[in-house]
């Protein structure tokens, strides 16, 4: 039995749908487009659902991917428009495809990060920024398991490239490890507050731009 | 030109947005032509603090324009502690307050839902009352508003016109006069007002509307369903329950509506739970087969179905065990009282007998959670019946015991108390509320009567059921009180987080309110009452028959047993008759 697969955006005021939420939302929105979903078997059955790399709260994706069961066999040639149909402003379906590649194949997230400086940009923004990355080690407290505990986000870090800059505001993109360990983009914020805190931004945004394989391949 | 309603719902939108009223009155208000009705909750404490200090007033979700851009800002008043967040609402509005600062129109500051049936603590603040069930009324208030806006009227003009709409009180004209003790001498109606003001309801309910298109939220919400309305009202007569009285006559859906209903509001929603609302689920007549209908639709798309109000009966349990096929959760009763005597005197028509039988079915079952729900401080309880509480628990335990399926999982049998608080327009609108010391020495009493560790005793504090129990049977002069306890910071007192007992003595003091007064006295006979401007259609020589009848211990029939003559018919035109 194959999977089949989402390929969907998380923008605008969609970025505030939590991922418990956005799960809901998904569910709701396969009953209202007719599209009935597997359920798992056992005492407590749920919808099969799995996404590839959930999303934290406030940060946007253009690269959202989900597996998904359905009921009946193949995928109705129109589900992308009818879960459109039924889905809020801002979660849009790009695709939906069946696909045999496992999620764990992701190994690189590509991310924009747009760094906001009320009272303008502060001087050599970008040549202190691409310095502190490329420091050998910048240790940040990383919520585990068993508390937090210091981790070293640099070597997780891949190419950086300056996407545009204003008076105000500067974004980049930045190539992150996906998985194994997970490198959020908040981390990149949080390692200017500690080793550079006169760069610390007023406001900071996140938006998942692609997702990449091992060999930097666009991962669908 | 658009009217514009603001529909507010006093507290957060997770509860709000549960409401099922609020869902059919904003549905009404958006299919007339000409209006645009939008959704507006309290903020939580820390959202507020930032609106304020931004300079942002409150707005409406739809649009995001600010709620005093709106003509008509309506407020549900469902719970007594939500009172202090509509004047906060109002605030953050840049809205005046008080009626009397608010000269023109719009805004026109509305209120409706079960606490409008006594208006009188809200009287100084909002400029009108919708008594009764909004389903009718409110299109014809917007109807009436818009042409006198249209047509220059002032705000008294209108107002005075709009008093003469059927269920519609006006507060600004009556005029309330005071004994010396602080009872009230009089209340007259001035240019003609109704007194009392009759409360309106869906008269044909099967043709009363129901949103099967609806909002559904993307962040989960306390009652995150869809919910079907099986009838309006109650036929039996607990004394202490104001829903009980306040929505009689009985109205009733019929199962092939309702199961239409359920698939039209299922299939555009998505969800996942249908809950079956009402007073007392058990008394809906056709409750089998319209389970039977719902189980065929939902089970094979995996709908769970979810019957509150259930009463303690063996019906009630297989009924349970089909509908919760899988899982098997907690059951709920609620004898309210621990003894039989006491359970006449209220008139709560559930015998020992039966609750012990319905246990014993559900734990041959398989269930193992029973939550038991009392009140403390009714009328004529004895330290006899608190201690029956007790007793009752303990028989649960022992019918455990004996019959339980697998006693290996154990028993959790859950003891709840709240302190009984005598609410306007029951038998018990004349009774005393016992002093908070006295439920206090009663919770300590029952608590060193529960002996067994399978059985878990839970008590309310009874601040919260004292400032209600004020509240509930207040009259005008309460508005002073309200205002300052909002001026201090008084919101969202429903959430403990924000409930301030401190803070609602300090303003009683403040205003020379005593509120044992309103609390804690029993009232004579023929006092005039607050909410006497109001009518739920029950008459008050019935009220006083069955106080009478509580405090000699005697029960009353049910509607479907026996008529009781309350008065509610007369609230049905067309021939129609109660409970048909
Ligand atoms: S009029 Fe009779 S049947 Fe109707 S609600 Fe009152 S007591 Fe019940």
């Amino acid at each position: 039995m194959s999977r089949h697969r989402l390929l969907f955006t998380k923008t605008g005021r969609a970025v505030y749908i939590s991922h418990l939420d956005l799960m809901r939302t998904f569910q709701r929105a396969f009953a209202r487009a007719s599209l009935p979903l597997r359920h798992t078997e056992g005492f407590n059955p749920h919808p099969v659902m799995n996404f590839a790399l959930p999303l934290s709260v406030g940060t946007a994706s253009v690269c959202e991917l989900m597996d998904f069961d359905l009921l009946a066999e193949p995928l109705p040639e129109d589900t992308e428009k009818r879960l459109n149909d039924a889905l809020p402003e801002g979660v849009r379906v790009l695709k939906a495809y069946d696909s045999e590649r496992r999620f764990s194949e992701i190994k690189w997230v590509c991310v924009s990060v747009r760094l906001e400086y009320d009272k303008g940009l502060p001087r050599d923004l970008t040549a202190r920024l691409r310095a502190l990355y490329e420091r050998e080690e910048v240790l940040v407290p990383k919520r585990t398991k068993k508390g937090t505990a210091d981790f070293n986000i640099t070597p997780h870090i891949g190419a950086l490239t300056i996407l545009s800059q204003s008076d105000c505001a500067l974004i980049f993109e930045a190539r992150l490890s996906a998985q194994n360990p997970t490198l959020s983009p908040a981390l990149l914020v949080q390692a200017i507050e500690l080793y550079e805190p006169d760069l610390k931004p007023d406001f900071a945004a996140f938006t998942r731009l692609e997702l990449l394989d091992g060999a930097l391949e666009t991962f669908r | 030109m658009h009217t514009r309603v603001a529909l507010c719902f006093p507290d957060t939108y997770e509860i709000g947005m549960s409401n099922i009223g609020l869902r059919i009155l904003y549905a009404i208000a958006n299919d007339m032509p000409g209006v645009w009705c939008e959704r507006v909750f309290a903020p939580w404490g820390d959202m507020e603090e930032e609106m304020r200090r931004d300079g942002i007033p409150l707005y409406a979700l739809e649009s995001g324009d600010p709620v005093f851009m709106f003509d008509i800002i309506a407020f549900s008043l469902g719970y007594e502690m939500a009172y202090t967040s509509v004047l906060n609402m109002l605030d953050l509005a840049g809205v005046p307050i008080r009626a009397s600062d608010r000269t023109a129109l719009p805004p026109l500051v509305v209120a409706g839902g079960t606490c409008a049936y006594n208006p009188e603590p809200m009287a100084d603040f909002i400029d009108l009352f919708i008594i009764g069930e909004g389903e009718e009324v409110n299109s014809e208030l917007i109807t009436a508003y818009a042409e006198a806006r249209d047509a220059g009227l002032t705000k008294e003009e209108f107002l005075r016109r709009a008093a003469k709409i059927p269920g519609i009180y006006v507060p600004g004209l009556y005029d309330v006069k005071y004994n010396e003790d602080g009872t009230i001498a009089s209340i007259e109606p001035r240019e003609g007002a109704p007194y009392p003001v009759v409360k309106r309801i869906a008269e044909d309910f099967e043709r009363a509307p129901y949103p099967v298109k609806t909002i559904i939220p993307t962040t989960e919400v306390v009652h995150d369903r869809t919910a079907l309305e099986l009838f309006r009202g109650c036929v039996r007569g607990c004394r202490f329950c104001q829903a009980g009285f306040a929505y009689r006559p009985v109205r009733a859906r019929s199962p092939e509506l309702l199961a239409e209903q359920a698939r039209e509001a299922l299939a555009f929603s998505g969800y996942e739970e249908l809950a079956l609302l009402s007073l007392s689920t058990s008394d809906y007549r056709h409750l089998g087969p319209l389970c039977d209908a719902l189980l065929d639709y939902c089970t094979p798309r995996k709908v769970s179905l979810s019957l509150p109000s259930l009463r303690a009966d063996n019906f009630s349990v297989e009924l349970m065990e089909k509908v919760q096929a899988v899982r098997k959760t907690g059951l709920t009763f609620a004898p309210e009282a621990g003894s039989q005597r006491l359970r006449d005197v209220i008139n709560k028509n559930v015998t020992e007998e039966d609750l012990l039988n319905t246990c014993r079915i559900a734990f041959e079952g398989g269930w193992s959670a029973v939550k038991l729900y009392f009140m403390l401080g009714l009328p004529t309880e004895t330290d006899e019946d608190v201690l029956a509480i007790a007793e009752l628990a303990e028989k649960v335990l022992q019918v455990w015991k004996k019959h339980a399926k697998n006693k290996n999982r154990g028993v959790r049998i859950t003891v709840s108390t709240s302190c009984f608080i005598p609410k306007p327009h029951t038998p018990f609108q004349w009774a005393a509320q016992v002093p908070r010391d006295e439920y206090r020495r009663r919770v300590e009493l029952l608590r060193g009567a529960i002996k067994s560790r399978a059985i878990t005793y839970n008590w309310h504090d009874p601040e919260t059921s004292y400032i209600e129990a004020v509240l509930s049977r207040g009259d005008r002069r309460l508005g002073a009180v309200l205002e300052r306890v909002q001026k201090n910071g008084g919101k969202l007192e429903a959430w403990e987080e924000y409930f301030s007992f401190d803070r609602w003595m300090e303003a009683f003091r403040a205003c020379g309110l005593d509120p044992d007064f309103y609390a804690l006295r029993e009232r004579s006979e023929d006092e005039v009452f607050p909410w006497n401007v109001t009518s739920v259609g029950v008459s008050r020589a019935f009220f006083r028959r069955e106080w009478e009848a509580a405090l000699g211990g005697a029960v009353t029939p049910d509607c479907r047993v026996q008529c009781t003559g309350c008065g509610a018919a007369a609230l049905l035109k067309g021939g129609r008759r109660c409970d048909e």
